[in-house]
C-alpha cells in the first residue's frame, strides 16, 4: 500500500479529517473568490454554518456552467503566478472550463495516482506505457505525475501511432499499459496482428478510464492482454484521473477521500441519497488551494459504498459509471454535447439545423455519424459545392468536439420526429449501460 | 428568353427515392422534357426540365423536397454524327468551362437539344450566337 495511514484510516477519522478540510476549503472559497462569496451570500449560508459534514448540504451546487462563467481564471483563489500548469476540458457550449494547479497540487495529483498504481500492483520497478493524450486533456499528465511519484519508468507515448506502440511495448518490456477501453481493444487487435504473445510479454496490469465501459469490455481486455485491468476515474474540473482508482479486488474505485468528498444525489431533486443508492456523483475538493471546487455536479451516475474493502482499504468505493444525468456522450474518450454539434452547424448554415447524432461501435472503435437534413441554404445545384458543404460541416464539428465524424446529408424531414415534432438528438447504439 | 428554368432537386441515394419524385410529378400531370441525375454514394442532384416549372416546384416543395431554380440554356444540334462535338469544339476554343450538359431528342424535328450550364450563362449565349448555333427559346422547350 502506498499510504497505509490514509488508505486504511478508520471511517471516523476519515470523516473528522474531511470535516476539518471542508471547513477550511469553504472559508477559503468564500474569502478569496467573489463568485462563491456572492453565491453563498445569496443563499444565506456562510462558512461558519458548516459544523458537520452533513452541513455541506446547505451549500448550493456548482455546475459546469458556473465554472465556464468564470473562464478563464475567475475560480482561482491564488495569484495567477502561483499556478504552474493549466488544463482544460470541453464545455457544453462556448468556453471550456479551465483547471489550474500549483506545485503543491501537482504533487498531490502524483500522490493519489501513485496510490492507485500501487493498488494495481505496480511499484518503482515497473515500466508504464501511457497512451493517454498529453495536452490540455488531463489524462496523460495525471498518469505521468503518478508514475513519477511511484518512481516507475514512464513511456509518455500518447495516443495513436499504434504499430509503434506495439513495437515499443515489446522492445521496452512495458509492464503496464494505460488506455481508454476502446483504444485498448484496438491496440490489442494490432498487437495480435504483429504477432505479440501477451503470455510472453508479461504485463502486470492495465489501467483504463476516460470513457464508459461494460463488464464484457473488461473481460475482453483482460483476455487479450492476459492481465488484470483496473478502472481509473477522474475529471478535469476537480483535478484529473486519480479521483477514484480500483484495487486488486476490482470491486469499485477507491476515492481519495482525503482530497475529495463524494456525495450521491437524486439528479432531479438534488436531494442527497444514502449509501448504496444510485444517483449523480457530486464532488468537493478538500485540498485545492488554487481552485476550491465545492459540490460540483459531475453528472456521472454511480453509487457509493463505505464498507471495508477486501483489500483492507477503508476509503469509500464508487461503482463504475453507468450513465449520465445530462446529454453528454463520451465518444473515443472525448466528451461530446449535442449543443456543440448544433453550434458547429449554425456556423455553417446560419439556420436552425435538423440533425441527429448516431454513435456506434461496429467492432472496437467508437464511430460517430451526424445526420444533417439538407435545407434550402445548404443545397446547391453544384455537386462539388455540395461535397464541400459536407466536408465543411465535418470540419466545423471536428473543430468543436475534437474528433472526426461522418456527416451524412439526408432529405428534409427524413429524421423521425416524435408526435410533438421533436427529433431524438442522440442515438447511442453501443449498449454501454 | 433563352434561359430555361431547370429544377434542381436534392435526393438521397437510396432505393425508391427517384421513383417517389417522378411518381409525384406524374400524379400531378407534369410532363418531363429532360432529366439528368448527378450522384455521389450518399446523395444526388436530380435536374429536370418540365413543362410547367412553376407548378412542379410548388408540388415538390409542398412535399418537402428542396428545389432550386437553375437557369440553363438549350442549343439546337443536328441529330447527326458530329453534331455535339462541333459545339463542344467552339466552347473549348473559346475557353468556356461547362458545369454540366445533357441532351435529348424529340419527335418534332431531326434536331437534338443540348442543355448547357456554365458559370456565366450570358457569355455562353453570346458565344453561341456569334457562332450561329441556334438557341431554343425556353417556352419552346417547355412545350415540345
Amino acid at each position: 500500500m502506498w499510504n497505509e495511514e490514509i488508505e486504511c484510516m478508520s471511517r471516523e477519522d476519515i470523516f473528522e479529517l474531511q470535516l476539518k478540510k471542508l471547513q477550511a476549503t469553504v472559508k477559503r472559497a468564500f474569502d478569496k473568490i467573489p463568485f462563491y462569496n456572492e453565491k453563498y451570500t445569496n443563499a444565506n449560508v456562510f462558512p461558519e454554518d458548516i459544523e458537520t459534514l452533513k452541513n455541506i448540504e446547505k451549500l448550493p451546487f456548482l455546475t459546469k456552467d458556473d465554472l465556464r462563467a468564470c473562464y478563464p481564471f475567475g475560480m482561482f483563489a491564488v495569484d495567477r503566478k502561483e499556478i504552474i500548469e493549466v488544463h482544460s476540458s470541453s464545455g457544453t457550449t462556448g468556453k471550456p472550463v479551465v483547471s489550474g494547479y500549483t506545485q503543491k497540487e501537482i504533487d498531490n495529483w502524483g500522490e493519489i495516482v501513485a496510490r492507485g498504481l500501487t493498488m494495481m500492483g505496480l511499484d518503482s520497478d515497473d515500466i508504464i506505457q501511457n497512451t493517454h493524450g498529453y495536452g490540455l486533456f488531463t489524462g496523460g499528465f495525471g498518469v505521468h505525475y503518478g508514475a513519477h511519484r511511484l518512481g516507475a519508468t514512464i513511456i509518455p507515448i500518447s495516443t495513436g501511432q499504434t504499430r509503434r506502440q506495439v513495437e515499443i511495448m515489446a522492445d521496452f518490456g512495458s509492464t503496464c499499459l494505460i488506455f481508454t477501453p476502446s483504444y485498448g481493444i484496438y491496440l490489442g487487435e494490432v498487437a495480435k496482428e504483429e504477432g505479440i504473445d501477451f503470455d510472453e510479454l508479461g504485463l502486470k496490469a492495465i489501467g483504463f478510464g476516460a470513457e464508459m465501459w461494460t463488464a464484457e469490455m473488461r473481460d475482453r481486455i483482460e483476455e487479450t492482454f492476459k492481465t488484470k485491468a483496473y478502472n481509473i476515474y477522474g475529471l478535469t474540473e476537480l483535478m484529473g484521473p486519480g479521483i477514484g482508482m480500483e484495487c486488486c479486488a476490482q470491486n469499485g474505485l477507491h476515492i481519495a477521500e482525503d482530497f475529495f468528498y463524494p456525495e450521491i444525489i437524486n439528479p432531479k431533486t438534488g436531494i442527497r441519497l444514502p449509501e448504496g443508492s444510485h444517483g449523480e456523483l457530486v464532488l468537493t475538493n478538500l485540498e485545492r488551494e488554487s481552485m476550491p471546487v465545492i459540490r460540483f455536479r459531475t453528472k456521472d451516475l454511480t453509487a457509493l459504498h463505505y464498507d471495508t474493502c477486501e483489500c483492507g482499504r477503508t476509503l469509500a468505493r464508487m461503482e463504475r459509471i453507468t450513465g449520465r444525468s445530462d446529454d453528454m456522450l463520451k465518444v473515443k474518450g472525448v466528451a461530446v454535447f449535442p449543443s456543440q454539434i448544433e453550434k458547429a452547424l449554425l456556423k455553417v448554415s446560419n439556420i436552425e439545423p435538423h440533425y441527429q447524432i448516431i454513435v456506434t461501435r461496429p467492432d472496437i472503435m467508437d464511430e460517430i455519424e451526424i445526420k444533417v437534413e439538407a435545407s434550402e441554404s445548404l443545397f446547391s445545384d453544384d455537386i462539388k459545392e455540395m461535397i464541400s458543404v459536407k466536408r465543411k460541416i465535418g470540419e466545423y464539428i471536428q473543430n468543436e468536439i475534437g474528433i472526426a465524424v461522418n456527416v451524412s446529408l439526408v432529405a428534409p424531414k427524413s429524421i423521425p420526429r416524435s408526435t410533438k415534432g421533436k427529433i431524438q438528438r442522440v442515438i447511442d447504439k453501443r449498449n454501454l449501460h | 428568353m433563352y434561359k430555361i428554368t431547370q429544377l434542381s432537386i436534392f435526393l438521397e441515394n437510396k432505393r425508391g427515392k427517384l421513383y417517389r419524385v417522378l411518381d409525384l410529378l406524374a400524379k400531378n400531370d407534369i410532363n418531363i422534357r429532360a432529366l439528368f441525375l448527378a450522384d455521389t454514394t450518399e446523395f444526388g442532384i436530380l435536374r429536370l426540365v418540365v413543362q410547367d416549372p412553376i407548378k412542379a416546384k410548388e408540388v415538390l416543395e409542398s412535399n418537402d423536397y428542396i428545389v432550386k431554380n437553375t437557369p440553363i440554356i438549350g442549343a439546337e444540334l443536328d441529330d447527326t454524327p458530329g453534331g455535339l462535338s462541333s459545339v463542344l469544339k467552339i466552347l473549348k476554343d473559346e475557353g468556356i468551362d461547362l458545369e454540366y450538359l445533357y441532351a435529348f431528342t424529340h419527335e418534332k424535328s431531326d434536331s437534338a437539344i443540348l442543355l448547357l450550364q456554365a458559370k456565366d450563362l450570358d457569355e455562353l449565349i453570346g458565344i453561341l450566337n456569334a457562332y450561329k448555333v441556334p438557341l431554343v427559346p425556353a417556352e419552346e422547350v417547355y412545350n415540345l
